[in-house]
Order: C-alpha cells, then sequence, then structure tokens
C-alpha cells in the first residue's frame, strides 16, 4: 500500500499540489485523473521521488519513502516498476537487453536464469519472438508492451503507469489496459495509473482519484465517477459528444 | 551568477559521478563499449588532420627557412617540436572535442528528454554515475592513445610533404625529428590530453544531463559542449604549459 499524507509541492511561486491525502490499495488498479495541467504526473513523480514534495509524507507499506536518502530509497526503488508515457526504452540495446537491465544490475541470477526470466515477461505481454529487435523497429503499443516486460522482470510490489493509452488506437489501448488489469491482480500489485482515457476509467479503474488545479477534488470507484454529481468531475469525463450521448 | 551556478551544479553532478559503480562487470563492459565509441571510431578523421597538419608545419617552416646559415635538418626538428608539444595534444583535443562532445551531450541529452534517465533512477540506478563515468574513464585512457596515432601521423605527413615537394631531402627531414630529442614533451603531451579528456565528456556529459525540454534544447547542449568545453580546453592548455614546462 502507498500512502500520501498532505503532499504539497511548489515550482516557483506556482502551488502545484496541495494538500493531497489519499491512498492506494494493492491488488487494485488506482487511476489518477484529471485535465492536463492539473498536477497528475507531478503527483506520480513526487510518489517515485523524482521530485522531492515540499512538505506532506509518502508512505510505501509504512516506510516514510519521502525522508529517505537516495541509498535507503534504493531498496524500495528495487520493488517498484514503472512504465513511461514514451516507454523510456535505452534505444541501444535490443528489447531482449531492456528487460533483462534490472535483472543485470540487481539479481544475482545467473545468465541462463536472466535469459528465462525475460523469455516469460515477454511471453507475458505477448512479445514472444520480439527479443533481437530494436526499440527503433517496435510500433507504439509494442514499445509500451516492452517497457511493461521491463518493469514486472523483478516482480515489484509497485507498478506505476503513466498514461499507458496515450498515442494508442483503441483496440491496442485496451490490450494494454487488460494486460496492467491482468498483472495487478496476479501478483497483487499496487498500480497506481495516470491517465486521461475515460475507457481505462470504466475498464479497470478500481480506484479513481480526480486532481482538479492541484486538489484532490473527488475519490470514488469506476461505477461512482458516471452516477456523481459532482459539477467539475461531470465536465471532465462527459467532456466529449460520444460520452454525453452514452450518459443519455 | 549564472556561471557559479552552473560551476555548483557541475561539481554535485561530478559527485555523483565518481562513487563507486554499482556493478563493477557492467562498467567494464561499458568502458569497452565508450573505447569503440569515442576513440576507435575517431581514429579516421585523427588522420587525416594529423598527415594535413604536419605536412603544413613543414611546408610552411622550409618555407620560412631563408637564411642557409640555417641548416634544413632544422624543418624535422620543427615539425617535431611543434607536433608534440601543441599540434597534436590541443588541435587533435579541439576536434575531438566537437567529434566526441557533441556526441556525448546528445546522447545524455536524448536519453533525458526520452525520460531514459528517469527510468534509470526509478530501478535505482545513479544514472550520473552508469551513464558519465565510464565515457570520462574510457577517454582518459583512450585519447592519449590517439594522440600517440595523431603524432607518428603527422610527422609522417611532414615526411611526405618534403619528399613530395622536394624543399628537404628525406634525410634531412629524418635527422631533423631526431635531433635535440627530450623525452618529457611527451610525457607533457600525454599529461595534457588526459585533462583535456576529462574536460571534454565531464562538460559534456553535464550539458546533457542537465538538458531540459524536447529535441531544440538537446541541439543547444550539444553546441554548448562544444563551446564550453573548447574554451576550457584553451584556457587548461596555459595554465598546464605553465605548470608542466616553465
Amino acid at each position: 500500500m502507498i500512502k500520501a499524507i498532505n503532499i504539497n509541492k511548489s515550482f516557483g511561486d506556482k502551488h502545484v499540489l496541495k494538500n493531497i491525502t489519499t491512498e492506494f490499495l494493492p491488488g487494485q488498479n488506482n487511476l489518477i485523473i484529471g485535465q492536463s495541467g492539473s498536477g497528475k504526473t507531478v503527483l506520480m513523480k513526487c510518489l517515485v521521488g523524482l521530485f522531492g514534495i515540499d512538505s506532506g509524507e509518502i508512505l510505501y507499506d509504512d516506510r516514510v519513502f519521502s525522508k529517505m536518502s537516495f541509498k535507503q530509497k534504493k531498496s524500495i526503488r528495487k520493488e517498484i516498476g514503472m512504465l513511461f508515457q514514451g516507454g523510456a526504452l535505452f534505444d541501444y540495446m535490443t528489447v531482449e537487453e531492456n528487460v533483462m537491465f534490472p535483472l543485470n544490475m540487481f539479481s544475482n541470477m545467473s545468465l541462463d536464469e536472466r535469459k528465462k526470466r525475460v523469455d516469460f515477461c515477454l511471453e507475458r505481454v505477448h512479445l514472444e519472438h520480439a527479443n533481437k529487435l530494436m526499440p527503433s523497429e517496435l510500433s507504439g503499443g509494442m514499445i509500451k508492451r516492452v517497457a511493461i516486460a521491463r518493469a514486472i522482470s523483478l516482480n515489484p510490489k509497485y507498478l506505476f503507469c503513466d498514461e499507458p493509452n496515450s498515442g494508442l488506437d483503441p483496440q491496442t489501448a485496451n490490450v494494454i489496459d487488460n494486460l496492467i488489469d491482468e498483472i495487478t491482480k496476479e501478483y497483487n500489485i499496487t498500480t497506481i495509473i495516470n491517465t486521461h482515457d475515460m475507457n481505462s476509467v470504466v475498464e479497470i479503474g478500481d480506484k479513481v482519484a480526480f486532481i482538479y488545479k492541484g486538489e484532490l477534488w473527488w475519490e470514488g470507484g469506476k461505477e461512482d465517477i458516471l452516477n456523481t454529481d459532482n459539477k467539475e468531475i461531470n465536465e471532465f469525463v462527459f467532456a466529449s459528444e460520444l460520452t454525453r450521448k452514452l450518459k443519455q | 551568477m549564472r556561471l557559479i551556478s552552473d560551476l555548483g551544479k557541475y561539481l554535485l553532478l561530478m559527485k555523483e559521478v565518481f562513487v563507486r559503480p554499482d556493478r563493477m562487470r557492467y562498467f567494464f563492459r561499458q568502458v569497452l563499449v565508450e573505447f569503440q565509441s569515442l576513440g576507435i571510431d575517431s581514429l579516421g578523421i585523427v588522420i587525416i588532420i594529423s598527415m594535413f597538419m604536419g605536412a603544413v608545419v613543414a611546408i610552411q617552416t622550409a618555407y620560412n627557412i631563408d637564411n642557409p646559415l640555417i641548416p634544413l635538418t632544422m624543418v624535422g626538428f620543427t615539425v617535431r617540436q611543434s607536433i608534440i608539444l601543441e599540434f597534436s595534444p590541443t588541435m587533435i583535443s579541439l576536434v575531438l572535442a566537437g567529434k566526441v562532445g557533441s556526441r556525448v551531450a546528445s546522447e545524455i541529452g536524448t536519453m533525458r528528454v526520452t525520460e531514459q534517465i528517469d527510468a534509470l533512477e526509478i530501478m535505482g540506478v545513479n544514472p550520473a554515475n552508469f551513464l558519465i563515468q565510464p565515457k570520462v574513464f574510457a577517454a582518459v585512457i583512450i585519447f592519449p592513445a590517439i594522440i600517440i596515432f595523431s603524432m607518428g601521423f603527422a610527422l609522417f605527413g611532414g615526411w611526405l610533404a618534403c619528399v613530395v615537394t622536394n624543399i628537404v631531402t628525406s634525410n634531412d627531414y629524418i635527422t631533423g625529428l631526431r635531433s635535440w630529442f627530450d623525452p618529457y614533451t611527451i610525457t607533457y603531451a600525454l599529461i595534457k590530453t588526459a585533462v583535456f579528456a576529462f574536460i571534454i565528456t565531464s562538460v559534456a556529459g553535464f550539458q546533457g544531463y542537465e538538458t531540459k525540454g524536447g529535441a531544440l534544447e538537446v541541439g543547444t547542449a550539444s553546441t554548448k559542449a562544444v563551446v564550453y568545453s573548447s574554451i576550457l580546453i584553451i584556457v587548461s592548455n596555459l595554465i598546464l604549459t605553465q605548470l608542466l614546462l616553465a
């Protein structure tokens, strides 16, 4: 479980996150939604420690992450997998080398064991025969799947996904959503997903947190979000003609 | 103010860079890769520039010796001294600042803007150490070796120019090359080159690492890396010459 307690973050005069308090449970897809510029990505970067916070606390299973030094954070970071918006695969490595990288750095497995683990992870994301491909040879959906394989290679307890569906067609986006959902449930991972994709919310949103102008405006499940009478969240969820018609 | 702030950031980055690598085996593998990309891949341009540089120095020296009391062996001697003391270590390092510096800054800058550095950090890897240290280490070792090659090819270029244009005989040139040789000049050149190698890779690494934004900023970082490392090479050249030769 990850807990955020009264998180505040400013850049210069701009107060980006205001007293965010929430918790993300294991075995659940915890979705953070909100308009562009609302502070979702900053919140995620604060949670994983890429940005320091001005005040408040971040706890990973009661371990106070926000007060740890770089060395102390290292032990928690080995339990974290992250899927970046653009995949963030290392361009000079093959798919196999990308997935094997965390194992090379942090496991004591033999080469044979590492290769088996890589094959297993690639199989898990339905990319059995992509081992020798370079990232430049992959489609957008494949890049995301390799990034998921890399993120789960060390059996993470916490999985962060920053807009996993951006730039993907609806069908591929569905595949990625289902994959994240399956992995989360199967390995009881605490998964946090940043998204603006309402499809993802309806499909896999076990818990949804709506961030509005840097504040945690609303929290609930995927069923609640369609029936809430909160004005701001309705404006966000039913912004398109399609969703408005579906509601009617 | 900006200069002081950048200097502070540079020193803080170097503090992160020069710590024990997470995995020594992986580090040595990266150093070997960098030997190839920073060193061996630069040999072609170094050989071409060195040969022409040696040829031009030989012809210019011969052209300036119009006193019959000065023996033509002085051409070989002057070419050797100019190449070893200044042209090879400094000029080739400036060329390498352009080639290697821009490569390192754009490689690391691209990794920064495509979140690859964030990915390393989240995995618990120290990205500054992982990305910059093998490059600095490889350059400090391989650049002096490249400069030895450069010296050899420049002296050969000088000989070729003398023989082809017939301004100095082969014998005179070689006699000049072998006259009053002080091995310390080579030590001086190699020490200078090692310092220049450190400047080129660490400054380029810093510029790449601090990149924010997109493709345009990567280009700017690459340009800054070349400009700043060239200026630092010239300044440190003066300081090192005073320290080592005076």
